[in-house]
């Protein structure tokens, strides 16, 4: 009945499902920073094998995040594709060796190093990616607040991103009868119509989206205030669980994967690991 | 002598962008413990002092307040927002937009989490007030799946956790179906009595209040308050509708009879009314004086729906084997509870969704084969909130938007579009941004905007919700003409005055299933439907029922002939 989101909650119980949303976030942002900083394909390879072993251990199948996966994939190769096409000797910059492998026109000639550099690019984007579909799809929104200030963050802004997850279906309902009674009144909002008909169409809708939006806001703010919310600097959270041995674990096993990262990483001066020499 | 909680003296406020004060002269003493209904038009200044109560009043609306108020002990003009919510927990109208948290018990919590509460104990306190609302069940469900009266529930509890010692309620009804708002008022009655604590419900439907007993009605009017009495007092005045606010029914049905309502007679609630055999002699007579109304013959059917199904999951039907008929002409109600499938109903007539089974005519084509634009240039369907529908700025754009697309020039569109205008009383507005105007004339403008297609029936959803009396005239008013000028009007209502004044037939929903088409005053006389459908038996069959009158529908039905009759011809 109501549209489905792209990424939910997906409850069920898991070692990953039980770790608390902080802990869940703090790894996920070592984990993403130790990926990040290395192109180092060995440390590379084995943070994948981490990431995936953990997207095991939370038993959510592929099949429940297939569209978030596809879309990931698309965007991966269109980034390729453009980190190609600015630049196609990149690799051999970096490695400093030359192998063509597809002798194409200009400088667009593929090289060995190219590829392995693109590789590298896309095993980044895969270790980040089943580890933050863990963090949206395992942590149950309601710690999603708890979890931000946990790590440091304001509450208010903490809570914001709660109050967005909580009104976003509330929206996406206003947007539905918004668009229908659009189209009940003749505007065309299908694939029938020239793309420029449809943007200027869509815009209708988008002024009461808007407008009804506002008058949420408005609603909630005073509710908030009047239950005292920003009263003090900080706040209890009623859905924060307590850390538990397996958080310590897990943390530690963040911080150990980035601190290996650093070294291996930077041991010889160099980020990159280069099979060429 | 015990002190006032609530004590405002020689009170005024202004808001900073109006150039009048909303609230003059204000002198009202609240004890602890009362129980108050604010009563009054809207634009009276009702939930202007309610505001001022919870300190929303200066710190979110700022304005210039003169006099003093305290609340609680508290100098509610110069404490802080914060301060007074130790105080004064306010439940908001929309039960929907002030659920905060994305579970129940998380609502609930609210508060104590701003209050740094610890985890244990706020879990303790969060069980104990869900228990107080009866919602204990359901502290893990989002909102989304919930009805309005849970909603309602938890919004309450979420005030309670703060041991407040005044509950303020900013029109609790007009979100909830008549069923529910029955079972709102028990719940405040009920958690007043345990707790002791000072309830203040500002409402404009008195006898959905009066359902239980409240010690005052404080009603205002332009800012200044025009009574401050005891309910039974009060409502043996004409100052209610001298102010704009309904009476209950079966007062005004006690005046047509010619009954002198005094507070003797206990007037307040219909269960405490004390009539004398005489004077239910005369409200027998006035019955009996009347000839029953002659039936309207039946019209050629216009929207003929023939064994409709249909159901968003395959194994759940939202609808089961509908089947009705609207005649040319009528003005129809469609009640039920939510999820009952009326919403589902109109999208299906309109085409946004496609049945499962069974078949739609109208006026004798079969509608499988029309598209939605096709559908549209017959039905109109009128939104509950004219803001969802307004899409442009001016008004004359937002009217002309629906006949745009169809070949017409610019002076063919302007001349439909000031006729539509002239009908629908807008025509001195032509030129007017649509932002300058009420929440009533803005409704006008999505009704014009569905008219200027030239449809023969139109379908509005719930057409007068959170409307005062006035307005609630106005609009029906308005429609009713435009019924006597030949569009079919279907309408989707929870509101019991509306079918019982406006709408001769009623078509019932309960669970997908069509169960009941009858006239209004015959569906609101049947306890069996008025439960599934989440209504309320009206006064009038109470009252009915008390005078001995062996045909209650027929009493109603000859109620609300007389009412016509008063309202036509002036009162």
């Amino acid at each position: 009945m109501a549209a489905k989101t792209v990424l939910n909650y997906l409850p069920r119980r898991s070692f990953v499902h039980d770790l608390t949303g902080t802990t869940k976030l703090a790894f996920f942002l070592l984990f993403t920073f130790a990926g990040m900083l290395t192109y180092d394909t060995r440390v590379l390879l084995g943070l994948l094998g981490v990431s995936l072993l953990a997207f095991r251990a939370s038993r959510i199948r592929v099949k429940e995040i297939r569209f978030m996966l596809v879309f990931m994939l698309v965007f991966l190769l269109m980034n390729n594709f453009f980190v190609f096409l600015f630049n196609p000797n990149q690799g051999t910059e970096i490695y400093g060796t030359r192998h063509v492998l597809l002798h194409l026109p200009g400088r667009f000639a593929v090289t060995a190093e190219e590829v392995f550099y693109l590789f590298n690019i896309t095993l980044k984007y895969f270790i980040a990616l089943p580890v933050a579909i863990l963090f949206i799809s395992a942590t149950d929104p309601s710690e999603f607040a708890a979890s931000l200030s946990g790590i440091g963050v304001s509450y208010r802004v903490g809570y914001s991103v709660a109050i967005a997850l909580r009104y976003i279906p509330d929206i996406q309902r206003d947007y539905h009868s918004i668009s229908q009674a659009q189209q009940a009144r003749g505007v065309e909002l299908g694939k029938k119509e020239p793309l420029l008909t449809r943007l200027k169409n869509a815009a209708g809708i988008l002024l009461p989206l808007i407008l009804s939006s506002l008058a949420r806001i408005d609603v909630i703010s005073n509710a908030m205030e009047l239950r005292g919310f920003g009263k003090d600097k900080t706040r209890t959270w009623y859905r924060r669980r307590p850390f538990e041995k397996n958080d310590y674990l897990v943390l530690a096993l963040g911080a150990a994967l980035l601190a290996g990262s650093i070294v291996i990483t930077f041991h010889d001066g160099n980020r990159f690991y280069n099979p060429f020499i | 002598m015990t002190t006032p909680i609530i004590s405002f003296k020689d009170f005024s406020f202004q808001y900073r962008a109006q150039k009048r004060p909303t609230l003059q002269e204000i002198n009202l003493a609240i004890m602890p413990g009362e129980r108050i209904l604010i009563a009054g038009p809207s634009g009276s200044g009702k939930s202007t002092l309610g505001s001022c109560i919870n300190g929303l009043i200066p710190f979110s609306f700022p304005g210039e307040v003169k006099g003093e108020l305290t609340v609680d002990g508290v100098d509610a003009p110069r404490a802080g927002i914060f301060e007074l919510s130790a105080h004064v927990g306010t439940v908001l109208q929309d039960p929907d937009g002030q659920f905060i948290g994305l579970t129940v018990g998380e609502d609930i919590a609210f508060a104590l989490e701003n209050a740094c509460t610890p985890q244990d104990e706020m879990k303790e306190i969060v069980a104990r007030t869900a228990k107080l609302v009866e919602i204990e069940d359901r502290l893990e469900s989002a909102p989304h799946e919930l009805s309005g009266g849970q909603k309602q529930r938890v919004s309450l509890a979420g005030v309670m956790v703060d041991q407040v010692k005044v509950l303020l309620f900013d029109e609790p009804l007009a979100n909830l179906d008549p069923a529910a708002g029955k079972q709102a008022i028990e719940l405040i009655d009920e958690i007043q009595r345990k707790t002791g604590t000072t309830v203040i419900i500002i409402e404009h439907r008195l006898e959905d209040v009066l359902w239980r007993s409240v010690d005052r009605i404080v009603l205002m009017s332009e800012g200044r308050i025009a009574a401050d009495m005891r309910p039974d007092e009060l409502l043996s005045t004409d100052l209610l509708k001298a102010h704009g606010i309904r009476e209950p029914l079966y007062l005004t049905a006690l005046r047509y009879a010619g009954v002198d309502v005094t507070p003797a007679l206990r007037p307040a609630q219909i269960c405490t009314l004390a009539l004398c055999e005489a004077q239910k002699e005369k409200v027998r007579a006035w019955f009996q004086a009347a000839a029953a109304g002659e039936k309207a013959a039946p019209q050629k059917p216009l929207l003929e729906v023939r064994h409709l199904s249909f159901g968003y999951a395959p194994d759940r039907p939202t609808l089961r084997d509908v089947s009705f008929s609207i005649g040319k002409g009528e003005m129809v109600a469609i009640v039920g509870r939510n999820g009952a499938g009326k919403s589902t109903l109109s999208k299906l007539i309109c085409g946004f969704e496609t049945p499962d089974d069974g078949t739609m005519c109208f006026d004798g084509e079969d509608m499988a084969d029309m598209s939605i634009r096709e559908r549209a240039s017959r039905i109109g369907y009128v939104l509950q909130n004219p803001n969802q529908m307004i899409s442009k700025t001016m008004i004359y754009d937002e009217v002309a938007l629906g006949i745009r697309r169809r070949g017409y020039t610019e002076e063919q569109i302007r001349e439909k579009v000031e006729q539509t205008l002239r009908i629908c009383g807008l025509y001195p507005f032509r030129n007017w941004p649509i932002s300058a105007l009420s929440f009533g004339q803005k409704k006008r403008v999505t009704i014009a905007s569905v008219l200027v297609m030239g449809p023969q029936m139109i379908i509005l959803d719930e057409p007068t919700a959170g409307q005062d009396f006035q307005h609630y005239t106005e609009i029906m008013e308005f429609l009713r003409e435009l019924n006597a000028q030949g569009v079919t009007v279907v309408m989707i209502t929870h509101d019991m005055h509306l079918m019982l004044e406006y709408t001769p037939r009623a078509l019932v929903f309960s669970e997908g299933e069509m169960i009941a088409d009858r006239s209004a005053a015959q569906v609101l006389c049947d306890g069996i439907l008025v439960r599934r459908a989440a209504l309320k038996e009206t006064s009038l069959f109470a009252l009915a029922k008390s005078c001995g009158v062996d045909a209650p529908e027929a009493f109603v039905e000859r109620f609300i002939d007389a009412d016509r009759e008063v309202r036509t011809h002036g009162g």
